[in-house]
């Protein structure tokens, strides 16, 4: 209950602000520098190459970190074979304990997990303690559980084996969830894994390193090699058997060219540029929230973000205005402050694609608006971003900008707006918002993207399948279906 | 009786549910194992490729979204008209060299029979419920692909091609099918067969002529979704592969098995060519 608030009669409102709430990073003890994390160990780099991981929110370097090259990628490898057969061998019921350790241990260290997430990504403390850290111990539980009941998973199918290593790479955006992603089914199945994070955040993934050591997870089953596009290169390069990807889908193609003809087994988890549709029966302020969180969330750095808004005509209007009101409130600054919004954008590199893409919106036509607020002096920042006025031509309404840029299209009929979302290259994500069950399935049903939500929006779970159609990949991670791209079947005869 | 002239068939292209030529007026002369001339076979350009592509698109949205059940049938109704035309496919495979032309035929009406049933099981098998931490129906169905290209294996020129096309469409998708260069005649049976069956024009489209020709356009068509590569040639592989990869397809190869034997047919076979579809439905009162 809210107490009424009493002021003297007369007086004019005052102007309410929030007061910051800042998250302390007491509970983080980091290290000058952290090594690769091969055979169970945090060994130096042969490459004898550091390089330094900022906060992206205050530009600050954070700690150096080993840049692996192609011999320290090959040393992980060689750690993760070696480490194949004991874990193979594990009883199924012992390799499920392991990985339930770590699901513990994560939330153990969750309050460390979330601020070193946001210090070193900039996404908002409210996220990454909410949302990035608890799925990523999820998924550890989930998969834990899969561990010793692979057999009833594919019926038919032939006795379940593992792949054998699995080389991951993993995006920026949401570090320890990626990994978690990634490793999660990988170990579950029997794999032993390489995972290289992203060049810009791989802290926690070095910190679940510690974790997996402290649970006592047996050398070599995960190896972590940081650096950049050229470590990830000499993974794809190594002889692994598997490759996993989250990522843009320039660097997927990439990876499919590089194995192909090779018999390396991939999964691609690439971009995206999904449709979120909304109706005139929407229940419309539900709706706004859902398509502010849709392509604000994580400052948009999300592959299946609802970056093309397509709104019936009949409540065109009366959703912007709400759209625009609401942006208005939402808070931008300081990943740590507890109410903070939208964090920082995750680096340089970043934030100026965003600019470059919002300069061509401008330049092609469409509509920008943006909130008045303060953005800090440091660090890496961008307004929560509309564009009305938007044609399916513009580079705007058909590349992924990877940002808090929303295009807003309209559309008359359901028919349209199939049209419409389909018509892209990609296919990862929709959603739908309206109080109509049957027009929620038919639509899910005609829209060609791997996750449809409707009357919500970037909804995870380690039970639900996620993955794309098109070019936003192929394969599935999470649920029965994410078990599949880790495992071989022996046909028993014939 | 003697003096009667056979009235022998011209062997076409099957695009779009019709019987056009080559557009490029080539043919191709196919011969019998034993060096016997059958036919001329019309040898498919590349824009011939295109055609088909445009024209599985095309058939894509309707076939996609047809009831399983009647996706069934329509598929039970081809391997009837396999059987009814059994004595002009055994021939044909005779003539390809079969060891045992009647088996090679009573095993693809068979194996056909065997994924029209799944057509409705499928989803039964592969798709789930799942359960989220959360206020909502999560479910997860297959769904096709979109347009699959198959190339179809050089040998086993009938059950080869059967034990790539059912389990490609079966599912919903349409196909652009590169028949076997050296013996493309059951392909063009089946072709008849289409023709004369349910299965609407442009499901499934068929092609002769050169494979090492027409297999790069087909793994570079930004249209074609999915490519089955069964039957590309080992040195064209990485190619192939490298060349899909621009529009990311999803590339399968069939499992190294004997073709007659049970590990040569598959509900995971299908699911080669199935999008996983995940729907978060909202549960409240």
């Amino acid at each position: 209950m809210t107490e009424a608030i009493e002021r003297p009669a007369g007086d004019a409102p005052p102007e309410w602000e929030y007061a910051s709430a800042p998250e302390s990073t007491d509970v983080m003890r980091l290290d000058d520098r952290y090594g690769l994390f091969i055979g169970g160990e945090f060994v130096e780099p042969k490459s004898g190459r550091w390089f330094p991981t900022i906060s992206p929110s205050t530009e600050e370097t954070l700690a150096e970190v080993a840049d692996a090259d192609a011999a320290d990628v090959a040393r992980a490898v060689d750690a993760a074979r070696d480490a194949a057969p004991a874990w193979q061998g594990l009883a199924p019921s012992e390799r499920a304990k392991h990985i339930f350790r770590i699901a513990r241990q994560v939330q153990e260290r969750a309050r460390e997990l979330a601020v070193l997430e946001t210090m070193n990504g900039g996404k908002p403390i409210k996220e990454s303690r909410d949302v990035d850290v608890p799925l990523a111990a999820a998924h550890f539980f989930y998969y834990a559980g899969w561990a010793d009941k692979l057999e009833y998973a594919f019926p038919g199918r032939g006795s379940p084996k593992p792949v054998g290593v699995a080389g991951q790479i993993i995006p920026w955006n949401f570090p320890l969830l990626m990994a978690a992603w990634k490793l999660a089914p990988a170990l579950a199945t029997g794999n032993t894994a390489v995972l290289k994070p992203a060049e810009t955040t791989p802290l926690t993934a070095l910190l679940l390193a510690q974790i997996m050591q402290e649970a006592e997870l047996p050398p070599g089953v995960v190896n972590i090699v940081t650096g950049a596009g050229e470590t990830g290169a000499a993974l794809v390069d190594s002889p692994v058997d598997k490759i996993a990807f989250t990522g843009s889908t320039a660097v997927g193609k990439a990876i499919r060219r590089a194995t192909a003809g090779s018999g390396t087994r991939l999964t691609l988890e690439l971009g995206g540029k999904a449709a979120n549709i909304v109706f005139e029966d929407a229940p419309l302020d539900q709706a706004v929230e859902g398509v502010i969180n849709g392509i604000f969330f994580n400052q948009g750095h999300v592959c299946c973000a609802g970056s093309r808004l397509l709104v019936q005509e009949p409540v065109f209007d009366v959703l912007l205005g709400k759209l625009k009101e609401r942006l208005q409130t939402l808070r931008v600054g300081d990943p740590l402050d507890k109410n903070t919004d939208i964090g920082a954008i995750n680096s340089k590199a970043q934030l100026e694609k965003i600019e470059e893409l919002v300069t061509s919106g401008v330049d092609e036509g469409a509509e920008i608006y943006q909130p008045e607020c303060d953005l800090p002096e440091r660090g890496f920042w961008f307004r929560p971003t509309l564009f009305t006025g938007v044609s399916q031509s513009h580079r705007i309404a058909r590349e992924e900008i990877f940002g808090p840029v929303l295009s807003i299209l309209t559309f008359r009929t359901p028919d349209e707006a199939i049209e419409k979302a389909n018509n892209t290259p990609y296919g990862l994500s929709a959603g739908i918002w309206t109080e109509k069950g049957s027009r929620i399935l038919h639509m899910a049903q005609r829209l060609r993207a791997g996750v449809v939500w409707a009357n919500t929006f970037n909804r995870f779970d380690p039970a639900s399948p996620f993955g794309g159609y098109k070019e936003s990949g192929f394969g599935r991670e999470g649920g029965l279906h994410g078990l599949e791209p880790y495992l071989t079947f022996e046909r028993v005869s014939s | 009786m003697s003096d009667r002239l056979e009235v022998r068939r011209t062997a076409k292209l099957y695009i779009g549910g019709a019987f056009p030529r080559s557009e490029s007026g080539r043919s191709y002369e196919v011969t019998a194992h034993d060096g016997k001339p059958l036919a001329q076979v019309s040898h498919a350009s590349r824009k011939d490729l295109r055609e088909s592509v445009v024209a599985a698109r095309g058939a894509f949205p309707a076939w996609s979204v047809s009831t399983a059940y009647l996706r069934g049938q329509i598929l039970y109704r081809v391997a009837e008209m396999i059987e009814g035309r059994r004595a002009q496919f055994e021939a044909e495979l005779a003539d390809a060299g079969a060891a045992d032309p009647a088996r090679g035929v009573s095993a693809s009406i068979d194996r056909w029979v065997w994924y029209a049933g799944w057509a409705d099981k499928l989803a039964q098998v592969v798709g789930a419920t799942n359960p989220v931490a959360g206020p909502y129906f999560n479910f997860t169905l297959p769904e096709p692909t979109g347009v699959v290209g198959i190339v179809a294996p050089g040998d086993q020129s009938l059950l080869g091609l059967v034990s790539r096309l059912a389990p490609a469409i079966v599912s919903g998708n349409t196909a652009v099918v590169i028949a076997s260069e050296r013996s493309p005649l059951p392909a063009i049976s089946l072709a008849e067969v289409f023709a004369t069956s349910d299965v609407s024009g442009g499901v499934v489209n068929i092609l002769t002529g050169r494979t090492a020709e027409l297999v790069p356009w087909l793994a570079s068509h930004m249209d074609v979704n999915g490519l089955d590569v069964t039957g590309v040639p080992d040195e064209m592989l990485a190619d192939t592969e490298r060349a899909a990869a621009e529009n990311v397809k999803r590339v399968h190869r069939a499992p190294d098995a004997d073709p007659f034997g049970a590990a040569a047919q598959s509900p995971y076979e299908i699911t080669a060519f199935t999008e996983s579809k995940t729907v978060w439905h909202p549960v409240g009162a």
